[in-house]
């Protein structure tokens, strides 16, 4: 085997980094995507993704459907998990605080994960890779077809939602929620329902980042709290409620771990991404894209 | 008669029957042991096939009359890998329940949590975790009194990995480790044993247990070109560490998992990333392949067999230490009965030859360990199943 340049290693780092950063931001999306309508953090968020990738290695291996249905039918189920989170945690409660709703989405989250575990147990589950395990070498880095997949989807979600939000009516409707939900309801908005919309976006993109990130680094009942503080953060940084900012937060962040890992102290891997969120904050508290104004009007 | 009279009547006939029917199931007494095992939570893999285990034990020896005419009375807790809930269990297992020895926990932390109890209450633990520091007090240099352990040492699996490797002539490596006690255990082991083989460790890297993603470790041992790579884990960071290593084109490089790697299912899910991985294995997990003249053969033959009849899924390796601290205990249980004092001093002095599910143990004032690296097989992934390695 011929020995690694430097300049390999560094792209190495950038690709592993950029495919991780990936999910992070898609379950940034995710968070955005309900904090904006609703205010609320969905702690739930991880537990789409596990979902995700568990469900879907329910149809495509064990139910033997092919991958080209599996991926519609699984992204349906999760969607439809979260429908049923709003209906029966969010909607239901009678005088909703922030934190109330905050502290339902936790229970929900602990209550998927240990569904997840009934039905799944603790062992990792696998999904063999959407277009094969043929590494194609760039610059000296080995690039698995797997993570183009992963990074391929976060653009198209990238420019659906892009044009769900800027050119259709729904999309517009949710985005007025967001800036004003009282406003919002005057105009004819029916509020709850684009509460009900947020969820369900938010657990499909979840879904989508599950199952394609399942065949690389395989998936597990309680993989969701650990991408759900990754993804928040990556949210954060990036700006609570701007969805470029999440994007960039999450691939800063993913960049971030790969190449402090690998140049600096792989012990403290999870330290850096965190630290760099900190010293983010200190000196632009709003995140990188986000506004003062909006977090100002923002309760949370 | 009234209702109340045809209600005591039929009550004492109850109990008359009662009484003529157990015969059968009559046991002398009861002897009590305790388990604490982490069933569930993040060590339940260890701590499953553990319970199972010993669950089973214990059915086939009641079954068959118990000891000398006592029912063996299993009182097993789960700790959930938690070393506050192992003390509380650890105490209520002592005062509350009175057993003469536990068994267990399943994991280092769990266990050096309560070797301070198990020396002042003066019970025998023997427990099924691996860190040498479980028999080896720093101060006297000598064993702690009332503690035992069946799994093999770190230090044996160090020792069996680094002789095979100066056997094929590799003297750079590198090594990866997970930062929980046995990632560290293991990695202080490998550094302090290295200069004793002649290897020179050209990468050290670590990472956490729930990471999913290696590729920048790997990447930055990629970049030292070293011989061959030791892992040190285990849990589902086993098996993605071997998938990052294939996904990156390092299969030249000989890799070598510690003896956490040992159960078939971790093959299937490494998804043939494990062909040719080297792994130091205890004579349970490769029962088939020893040779007929084995001490072992006959007893991990049958403990393959037994688990396998009982819940339909291959035996975990862990579970074979469980196997291994209970048939001690009943063997000092058989000889001496249930006085704690008698069964510690059993244990120390008259577990010779014993022949386990790792391992030949034979146990002193010295040693509360009883095994060599011989207990550990190098052992080398094939067609998807384990092979002896040369």
């Amino acid at each position: 085997m011929e020995k690694i340049t430097l300049a390999g290693q560094l792209f190495q780092y950038l690709i592993t980094g950029l495919t991780v950063g990936s999910i992070y931001a898609m379950v940034a999306v995710g968070f955005n995507i309900i904090y904006n309508v609703t205010e609320i953090i969905n702690f739930a968020q991880g537990e789409f993704v596990m979902l995700g990738g568990l469900i879907m290695v329910f149809f495509h291996v064990t139910v033997g459907l092919p991958l080209i249905l599996a991926f519609p039918a699984t992204v349906i189920l999760v969607t439809l998990v979260g429908i049923l989170l709003d209906r029966l945690a969010i909607n239901p409660i009678r005088q909703p605080t922030v934190l109330t709703l905050i502290i339902a989405t936790i229970a929900a989250s602990i209550l998927l994960k240990g569904t997840a575990m009934f039905i799944w147990g603790k062992d990792p589950y696998d999904l063999s890779a959407f277009s094969g395990r043929s590494p194609i070498s760039v610059f000296g880095a080995v690039i698995q077809p797997q993570y183009l997949w992963v990074i391929g989807f976060l653009i198209v979600i990238v420019i659906i939602l892009s044009i769900f939000f800027n050119r259709t009516i729904i999309g517009k409707a949710m985005s007025a929620c967001a800036d004003n939900p009282d406003a919002a309801s005057l105009v004819g908005i029916n509020v709850k329902q684009m509460i009900l919309l947020s969820f369900a976006l938010s657990a499909a993109i979840g879904a989508v980042a599950g199952i394609t990130v399942t065949p690389i680094s395989l998936m597990e009942y309680d993989r969701g709290a650990m991408l759900a503080v990754k993804g928040f953060g990556a949210a954060v940084l990036g700006g609570l409620g701007s969805f470029p900012g999440a994007i960039l937060g999450g691939l800063i962040i993913g960049a971030i771990e790969s190449f402090g890992a690998g140049l600096i102290s792989s012990g403290y891997k999870d330290a850096f991404a965190l630290i760099v969120l900190l010293v983010v904050l200190f000196f632009k508290p709003s995140g990188i894209l986000g506004s003062i104004e909006i977090s100002r009007i923002k309760r949370f | 008669m009234t209702f109340r009279k045809i209600a005591v009547l039929s009550t004492i006939c109850l109990f008359a029957i009662g009484l003529i029917a157990s015969p059968a199931l009559a046991f002398k007494g009861a002897y009590k042991v305790g388990a604490l095992f982490s069933v569930t939570g993040k060590w339940s893999f260890l701590g499953d096939p553990e319970k199972k285990t010993a669950e089973m034990m214990v059915e086939q020896i009641n079954n068959a009359g118990g000891i000398n005419g006592n029912k063996l009375e299993l009182i097993v807790y789960d700790t959930e890998g938690d070393a506050t809930k192992t003390n509380l269990a650890f105490k209520k297992l002592i005062t509350q329940d009175k057993v003469c020895a536990v068994i267990g926990p399943s994991g280092s932390g769990t266990t050096m949590a309560i070797v301070p109890v198990a020396e002042k209450y003066e019970v025998p633990l023997v427990s099924c975790a691996a860190s040498y520091k479980i028999v080896h007090d720093e101060k006297t240099g000598k064993p702690y009194k009332w503690v035992f352990k069946t799994p093999q040492t770190d230090t044996m699996a160090a020792e069996a990995i680094y002789t095979h490797m100066k056997k094929h002539g590799i003297s750079k490596i590198a090594i990866i480790s997970v930062t929980s006690g046995f990632g560290a255990s293991g990695r202080s082991e490998l550094i302090r044993l290295a200069p004793t083989y002649e290897m020179t460790i050209v990468a050290d890297e670590k990472y956490g247990g729930k990471d999913s993603d290696l590729t920048a470790q790997l990447t930055k041992i990629k970049g030292t070109a070293p011989q061959a790579i030791i892992n040190w884990s285990v849990g589902p960071t086993q098996v993605v560490v071997l998938r990052n290593y294939r996904d990156l084109g390092m299969v030249s490089i000989p890799f070598y998992q510690s003896h956490g790697f040992g159960s078939r299912k971790n093959i299937e899910l490494a998804a043939g990333a494990a062909e040719g991985v080297f792994c130091p294995l205890g004579s349970c997990n490769i029962a088939e392949l020893l040779p007929e003249n084995d001490p072992q053969k006959a007893v991990t033959m049958a403990y393959n067999k037994n688990y396998m009849a009982k819940y339909n899924e291959p035996l975990s390796s862990f579970g074979g230490h469980a196997w291994d601290a209970l048939n001690m205990v009943v063997k000092a249980l058989e000889n001496v009965g249930d006085d704690k004092a008698k069964i510690q001093s059993y244990l120390e002095n008259h577990i010779k030859g014993f022949v386990g599910q790792h391992g030949i143990f034979n146990y002193s004032a010295d040693d509360h360990n009883g095994l060599t690296k011989d207990a550990f097989n190098m052992v080398v992934v094939k067609d998807g199943d384990w092979a002896l390695a040369d």
